[in-house]
């Protein structure tokens, strides 16, 4: 095989040309705690300030995306799981929405309801988790405790679902893997019912809190422009005043049908994206509460035998389903040659699946783009200038996920 | 926009059926080849052009890049495709440019100078598929080991490691 000739490492050391003696660098990770899993950021300080930083990724790297290559489409979906693991159902969603594109497949309106329930949940899971942690970052311990209770009801909705707590892979080609079991809108109705109390319950333990006010206003300031320019997207864009989301702007999954508000804040900071996080889960209660309502009667599942799998019952009683199972299972199902990218509004921000397909049973490429890889860039942009200390504040308002990144 | 389900393959028919399209007018000649499917545009340019290109569609309102990786169609000659998906808030609406890359000559212009936030994207790009970026303020492996050997996302490395 040829080998292209890397050259010269552009930048040896993190250090900066001209530098001053008095510079110091410090290496921050691979296993710091609040660094949220294997980040490591080597930081070059002037006493307590912040002269340069560069986040070092990929410890994380398990090639995800070249598995996919020797994959059949359908297996595709519990690998999907592992990317962003703290939003299993977003992940599955997009991967879905892209391949049924490919497809050109109809999905019954019940399939999109219990998608735009549960991706709406997931995304209650993703800021609770988020909530809990960057407030232990910045001191204030109590708060992880309280999160983590709610967040353990909703895994248990998703056990309850999908079998799993975290990696649900509920979300199927052409629907859902299986009937929603009976129950569970009582369960989620029960949950959602009580949920806003504890959003205050937070609220009141944080917003008033002097500590935590003074170690987020003003801090990790990023422009408009610099969120553009740098790709930023989802709750951290929209603290930057950038008016986007793409439920409502580009409606996937029947989304159009559903009323919620955007919450946008023009301040820029930590406590912006803090403000913005709170509010977006109280909408994704919103949404959930309507998509309980309003839960459409039909099948779970497209009526595509050459696509989805038989119900059991049927495979096991009738012939042509047996075959139809045999084949899907052992030689997956053949998709259109074509190239598509399909975009959701994970927890994080725009999540992207990019499928490349050759007209096999097995995709041929699959690019994942997740919003934590384009925030990280960021964080030096938001970081320059500040305190040491404010570093933390930082990589905890943009939520990332290690995951997602180095997929 | 015409209808979604329609497909329309190469610059002249999309030209016929779209003419009023906003990247389409923006990029009028540089446009080699196009193609509307599934609801997607996708509008290949010269590699020499790819920077005027991207300049052109941004002034024309795509002002968000999104996405940028690589296609390898090994052993097809050029080998590499290029994706990039810049996304427009106003028009609410995603367009992607591509742009194929020869082997022999795997490189290309960066486009950090447009999109700061293609730094990582151009960085992923150099260390899984090889291919380099003219220009880049640090182009080193980002997911990979600095000393590792080969491009683990072309299709021709060995997935069980070198023997």
């Amino acid at each position: 095989m040829a080998e292209l000739d890397l050259g010269t490492p552009i930048l040896e050391a993190p250090v900066a040309e001209g530098a001053s003696d008095q510079h110091m660098v410090l290496n921050m990770g691979p296993q710091h705690p609040s660094t949220h899993g294997v980040l490591r950021l080597v930081l070059e300080i002037d006493g307590e300030i912040v002269v340069r930083l560069y986040p070092e990724i990929g410890y994380l790297h398990t090639g995800i995306e070249k598995t996919c290559e020797a994959k059949f489409y359908q297996q595709v979906v519990p690998m999907t799981d592992r990317v962003d693991y703290l939003g299993p159902m977003a992940n599955n969603l997009c991967y879905c929405l892209a391949v049924e594109k490919l497809l050109d497949l109809e999905i019954p309106d019940k399939a999109q309801w219990v998608r735009v329930l549960l991706t709406e949940l997931t995304r209650i899971n993703s800021h609770l988790i988020w909530l809990g942690t960057h407030a232990m970052d910045i001191g204030a311990l109590t708060v992880f405790l309280y999160t983590f209770r709610e967040r353990e009801e909703i895994l248990k909705i998703f056990e309850m679902v999908a079998g799993q707590r975290m990696m649900t892979s509920y979300f199927r080609i052409g629907g859902l893997s299986m009937e929603p079991p009976m129950g569970m809108m009582e369960r989620i109705r029960e949950f959602i019912k009580t949920f806003p109390e504890k959003i205050d319950e937070y609220s009141n333990l944080l917003t008033g809190n002097p500590i935590f006010v003074n170690r987020l206003k003003n801090v990790g300031h990023l422009s408009k422009e610099d969120a553009i320019a740098l790709a930023v997207t989802g709750p951290v864009a929209r603290a930057s005043g950038i008016d986007f989301d793409l439920r409502r702007d580009m409606p996937y999954s029947s989304y159009e049908k559903f009323q919620f508000d955007v919450p946008v804040s023009d301040g820029c900071d930590v406590w912006a994206r803090y403000v913005v996080r709170l509010e977006e889960m109280r909408q994704s209660v919103r949404i959930i509460n309507q998509a309980l309502d309003g839960m459409p009667e039909g099948h779970f599942k497209a009526d595509a035998p050459k696509i989805v799998l038989p119900d059991r019952e049927v495979m096991k009683t009738q012939m042509e389903a047996l075959i139809h199972h045999f084949k899907i299972v052992t030689e997956g199902f053949a998709v259109p040659a074509g190239e598509v990218y399909q975009q959701i509004e994970s927890g994080h921000g725009s999540m992207g699946y990019y499928v490349v397909s050759d007209g096999t049973a097995k995709p041929y490429r699959v690019h994942m783009r997740y919003p934590g890889f384009a925030s990280l860039q960021a964080l030096e942009t938001m970081c320059k200038g500040r305190l040491l200390a404010d570093v933390v504040a930082v990589i905890g308002s943009i939520d990332i996920v290690l995951g997602e990144i180095d997929r | 926009m015409s209808d979604v389900k329609a497909t329309l393959l190469g610059k002249a028919a999309v030209l016929e059926v779209m003419p009023e399209h906003i990247a389409v007018k923006a990029l009028g000649d540089l446009i080699t080849d196009a193609k509307f499917d599934r609801g997607e545009v996708t509008l290949t340019v010269a590699k020499e052009n790819l920077v005027a290109a991207l300049k052109a569609v941004k002034a024309a309102g795509y002002n968000a890049f999104q996405d940028m990786t690589a296609v390898d169609w090994f052993p097809s000659v050029p080998r590499f495709q290029l994706s990039y998906h810049v996304q427009s808030h106003s028009l609410k609406e995603l367009l992607r440019v591509r742009v194929v890359v020869d082997e022999a000559n795997a490189a290309i212009e960066t486009i950090t100078h447009i999109w700061e936030g293609a730094n990582y994207y151009e960085r992923e790009v150099f260390d899984l598929f090889g291919i380099r970026f003219e220009g880049h303020p640090n182009l080193r492996r980002i997911m990979m080991p600095d000393e590792w050997v080969g491009h683990p996302l072309r299709k021709d490395y060995p997935v069980e490691g070198y023997r």
